[in-house]
């Protein structure tokens, strides 16, 4: 054994890295349309903290599972106001701090610098929307560290991962089942 | 669309394997392309070392022509650039069905495209460690760039078209990444477990990709319209006759999106040979990729049209002469073989025979290139050539060895870049391609099999 060898890590931060696995039941479905009936049915029975794993992302599953409209939009708009801003205070606190007189035109003339404002509304925008995705989805993937998956669900398979504690998971399992799924493990 | 549904034996699985068969062991073709293209950067680079090491004097530059052939190939691959976010952009936002199976082909030339422009204004002012002096810093002079410098606005354009596009192409990635990290083996699964970045395909996550990729489309999309529309400025700004109009930007972003969608084009025929992707890219797909060209084409030879027109119609004598020695100077044979290039050749897509026949296509692409790059040298050379304030100082330029390494090296560079994306990441989308196939249903299944 030489595992004993590895420093132990504090707690908190072993529990992030290493999450403890969470108990649930995982459903493989081959079609979409048997994976909405059990999204239907789990909500039915009351379960909301479900998750589907789909390789390509489906308005039906979003429908089925009524979601609200993801967060990310707000980062994109504050990221495009704050790069507007911060393009036309480059733009024209740069031209004051060494004014170049030509002419007698203004020093700060806003019609180019548009061009710059523009461009970094596009640029901040584009970016805190990616800081937004990764952001959100940083605690989607905090969860999935710790709950079943397949391999096959980036490739052509459905699948529904229910937390269930052990006096839960024969229910969630015949219910799984019957909606068609055509494996149900437990973990 | 019901006329271009893929045979029943495309499947969310055919698709996954397919693709993620591409990134399998390189063939001795792969090799060998990748050798050429290195050979050609190494051109590149020892020409650039004798420019560094004898000064910029050994390309052809001679009065007045100061921009020529660097700024040339920079314009040049500023438009291939182009295509890219158009397709994976614009046609996103349009729901075209087809552009998923070309998108990422087109995406990964862009970036590639982008890195290998931003080289040609290093190459060009010759002193590269100076280049910061382009970037806003505070320095001990209090010197700040001029904000009312076409050149500095392009520098803004230009870096916010290469991050956004790099991080459009990374975003588009993810879950494909995490689909061949789910099937490879070895030191590929450790390389796709780490960039697929813990992507499962869970619907907390695919809630938020799907909405950060919209915005990402949307802010894009005005992005690859005014990209262009700044580099056109860089000369419309200036008073030089050739240069000074306001058509410039839509008719730079249009021959932009021509170049570029004619590079897909030739980029993708080799592709779909060398990793047997008929099934996924087919014939409908390029029958749209030469509509494109033939729309963004027609545009271009309108605005040629334009351009000569108000030329003579502006009673300008500056300006027509330009034009007069643009067609019939020393350059005549650039103007022409950019004229008959992209404004006759187009005019074969009009034929549903030639849009469906794909080494027709491959062919029509390379002179649409050939004739773009012959329109950026005509616009930048030519029209400096023949400047009329200073008529005493008119010279002929000719492109030395210098210019032609650097040319050369340039694709090699972006050919490099672009066969290593090709086999080492998936260079078709594999998530979205099964997006537009019809989804595995039960129903289906159980009347299939009565």
């Amino acid at each position: 054994m030489t595992t004993h060898l590895r420093l132990p890590l504090p707690k908190p931060i072993q529990d992030i890295i290493h999450p403890p696995p969470t108990p649930g039941v995982l459903g493989v479905f081959s079609y979409l349309d048997s994976t909405l009936d059990a999204i239907k049915k789990l909500r039915a029975a009351g379960h909301t903290e479900f998750t589907v794993y789909s390789p390509v992302p489906r308005h039906e599953i979003e429908d089925a599972l009524g979601q609200s409209v993801s967060p990310v939009r707000a980062f994109t708009l504050i990221g495009g106001i704050a790069g507007c801003a911060i393009g036309a205070w480059l733009s024209l606190w740069m031209s004051y701090d060494w004014p170049v007189v030509v002419g007698g035109k203004p020093v700060g003339s806003i019609p180019p610098y548009v061009i710059i404002m523009f461009e970094m509304t596009i640029l901040f925008g584009a970016l805190s929307t990616i800081l937004g995705i990764v952001f959100n989805a940083a605690f989607a993937a905090r969860r999935s560290g710790t709950i079943q998956y397949d391999e096959r669900f980036t490739n052509d398979r459905f699948g529904i991962f229910v937390p269930a504690d052990s006096s839960q998971a024969s229910g969630v399992e015949s219910l799984l089942k019957q909606s068609g799924a055509e494996e149900v493990r437990r973990g | 669309m019901a006329e271009h549904a893929p045979p029943s034996r495309v499947t969310y699985d055919y698709v996954t394997r397919t693709i993620a068969r591409t990134l399998g062991s390189p063939t001795r073709g792969y090799f060998l392309l990748l050798g050429a293209a290195v050979a050609l950067l190494l051109v590149g680079i020892v020409t650039l070392l004798y420019l560094l090491r004898y000064g910029l004097g050994l390309a052809g530059y001679s009065h007045p022509v100061y921009w020529a052939v660097f700024i040339t190939c920079f314009v040049f691959w500023v438009g291939i650039a182009h295509s890219g976010t158009l397709i994976s952009a614009i046609l996103f936002l349009f729901r075209s069905g087809w552009r998923t199976a070309v998108y990422r082909t087109a995406e990964a030339m862009t970036v590639f495209a982008v890195m290998t422009a931003g080289l040609f204004p290093l190459i060009h002012i010759g002193r590269q460690w100076y280049f910061y002096w382009l970037i806003p810093y505070p320095n001990e002079r209090g010197l700040w760039p001029n904000f009312k410098s076409p050149l500095i606005w392009d520098e803004f354009a230009i870096g916010t078209y290469f991050t956004v596009s790099t991080v459009f192409l990374i975003m588009g990635l993810i879950p494909d990444i995490a689909a061949v990290r789910d099937l490879a083996t070895g030191w590929r699964k450790k390389l796709y477990a780490l960039t697929s970045l813990g992507w499962t395909g869970a619907n907390e996550q695919w809630r938020h990709y799907t909405r950060g990729y919209l915005y990402l489309a949307a802010l894009a999309t005005p992005l690859v319209l005014s990209v262009h529309s700044v580099v056109s400025w860089d000369f419309a700004m200036a008073i030089v006759p050739g240069w000074h109009a306001t058509l410039f930007a839509p008719y730079f972003v249009a021959g932009a999106i021509y170049s570029g969608v004619a590079m897909v084009i030739t980029l993708l025929v080799p592709i779909r040979k060398l990793f047997h992707l008929e099934e996924i890219i087919t014939l409908h797909h390029f029958e749209n990729l030469a509509k494109l060209c033939l729309l963004t084409g027609s545009i271009v030879s309108f605005s040629y049209m334009t351009e000569n027109f108000v030329a003579w119609f502006s009673g300008n004598p500056h300006e027509r002469a330009a034009f007069w020695y643009r067609a019939f100077g020393e350059y005549w044979w650039a103007s022409w073989t950019m004229n008959i290039c992209n404004g006759l050749l187009p005019w074969l897509l009009w034929s549903k025979t030639v849009r469906t026949n794909i080494t027709a296509l491959f062919v029509i692409s390379i002179f649409v290139n050939i004739g773009m790059w012959f329109e950026r040298y005509v616009i930048i050379v030519v029209s400096l050539a023949g400047e009329p304030y200073e008529p005493w100082a008119n010279a002929v330029y000719n492109p030395t060895w210098a210019d032609w390494g650097i040319m050369a090296g340039s694709f090699g560079w972006f050919f490099m870049w672009f066969l290593l994306f090709v086999k080492n990441f998936p260079a078709v989308s594999i998530s979205e391609v099964k997006e537009v196939l019809p989804p595995p249903k039960r129903q289906a299944a159980r009347a299939g099999a009565h």
